[in-house]
């Protein structure tokens, strides 16, 4: 199986951040959420691989290629939707459709009026009058037209209602039935992903927290509780995050066969969500 | 086919897909030669990832309740209906067990539990 996206050792260094020797891949035909809070790093990692920025060291293999050596070839084959797409605010979306097309030498024009009429896009309407939900539909029916083999999503679904998300879960549904298309959707709204993900990768602070299947790290990740009396210096090694309260405590393990057999029904073991993990990772790397 | 996913179930979601197809095969609502749906068609229906489907296929491949044919898809394997039953069989004679070690911890008699098997047994008659 190809990897579709190779990230090795990419660090970015900015005044007060610090991308930290960042390595994952996707496999080709897969969908990947890059998590992680506001400000770990993701839209850093995603305009990387645009080659939007320039990096510090690291390499990133896009289809097997060198991002930056076959910049073309490879942005040409990936459909890129930013949060906040910078479109012309004061055109509308038929000319903007008609300056990016052209870019694309495989611009599917059909395909494109099929998205716009799924979505109930105006063509005529100024982009300044389109509400953010409506924005992120037009880049995402753009990033569609031209066939990529890779979407990338930065924060597609943050400021949106339920309803577009489940839209869009539907949309990425689709587009994976063709096992040739893989996704990278970066996202600080885990529950977007909790069903959808084949992979997970978790980033905070600029550095990877995991990046590995998803139903792995909800196998063997559980949400812990017990009493403020377990916790002493050799037992807090299994526990990441602990948020102590009067009565008790709530900690992630990350190893919860190891974790039952050292403490039994001392503890309640309930699933962990993705957003529970990321809760207390981060507590983690910003208090310990 | 009918599959039902739950969130609140202990069983990680892989299982339960396998289990309930499995099931259907045991009870002869998919029959031998029945065509699944592709991993992918089947994890947009269910909302779930592909990587989970597949390994719900992987586990019913490695039982020996469906076959894998190359570019065509997943089909109900043949069944050997002597292994099926003895599988069955093997699943009665576990919740037998656990009915038995249950009614221990509570001191219930054999002669007891022999009456409620009889009971239970000759209910539906």
């Amino acid at each position: 199986m190809a990897n579709v996206i190779e990230i090795e050792n990419l660090s970015k260094e900015y005044d007060d951040f610090f991308l930290d020797n960042v390595s994952f891949v996707l496999p080709e035909g897969f969908i990947m959420g890059l998590i992680g809070p506001n400000g770990a790093g993701k839209t850093t990692i995603i305009k990387l691989i645009m080659n939007l920025i320039l990096r510090k060291s690291g390499t990133i293999k896009l289809f097997g290629l060198d991002n930056r050596e076959h910049e073309v070839e490879v942005k040409s084959r990936i459909g890129f939707v930013y949060d906040n797409p910078n479109y012309y605010e004061h055109l509308n979306l038929k000319q903007i459709k008609n300056i990016i097309a052209p870019f694309y030498p495989t611009w599917d024009e059909a395909e494109f009026k099929r998205l716009v009429e799924k979505f109930n896009l105006p063509m005529k309407k100024i982009l300044k009058k389109f509400s953010r939900g409506m924005v992120m539909k037009a880049a995402i029916a753009i990033a569609l037209s031209h066939h990529a083999d890779l979407i990338l999503m930065d924060e597609p679904t943050s400021g949106l209602d339920p309803v577009f998300r489940r839209e869009l879960l539907d949309l990425l549904y689709q587009l994976l039935q063709d096992e040739k298309k893989s996704i990278l959707f970066s996202t600080h709204i885990t529950s977007d992903l909790e069903r959808i993900a084949d992979y997970v990768t978790l980033i905070i602070n600029g550095k990877i927290i995991f990046s590995r299947n998803k139903d792995e790290v909800l196998e063997n990740y559980a949400l812990v509780k017990g009493g403020n009396d377990l916790l002493n210096a050799e037992t807090r090694k299994l526990f990441t995050g602990i948020r102590r309260n009067e009565y008790g405590f709530e900690a992630i393990t990350s190893n919860l066969q190891e974790t039952k057999k050292q403490f039994g029904d001392q503890l309640v073991y309930d699933k962990a969500s993705l957003e529970d993990i990321m809760y207390h990772a981060n507590l983690r790397e910003n208090h310990v | 086919m009918k599959i039902l996913i739950s969130n609140a179930s202990p069983d990680p979601i892989y299982e339960q897909i396998s289990k309930q197809i499995k099931n259907q095969i045991i009870a002869g609502d998919l029959n031998e030669g029945d065509p699944l749906p592709s991993i992918r068609k089947l994890a947009q229906e269910l909302q779930i990832s592909v990587i989970t489907t597949k390994r719900a296929y992987e586990q019913l491949v490695s039982e020996g309740f469906i076959d894998t044919v190359g570019g065509k898809g997943c089909f109900v394997a043949m069944q050997n209906k002597e292994l099926l039953r003895e599988k069955r069989m093997k699943t009665v004679e576990e919740m037998l067990s656990e009915a038995v070690s249950e009614a221990k911890k509570l001191g219930i008699h054999l002669n007891e539990l022999r009456e409620m098997l009889e009971l239970l047994y000759h209910e539906d008659e």
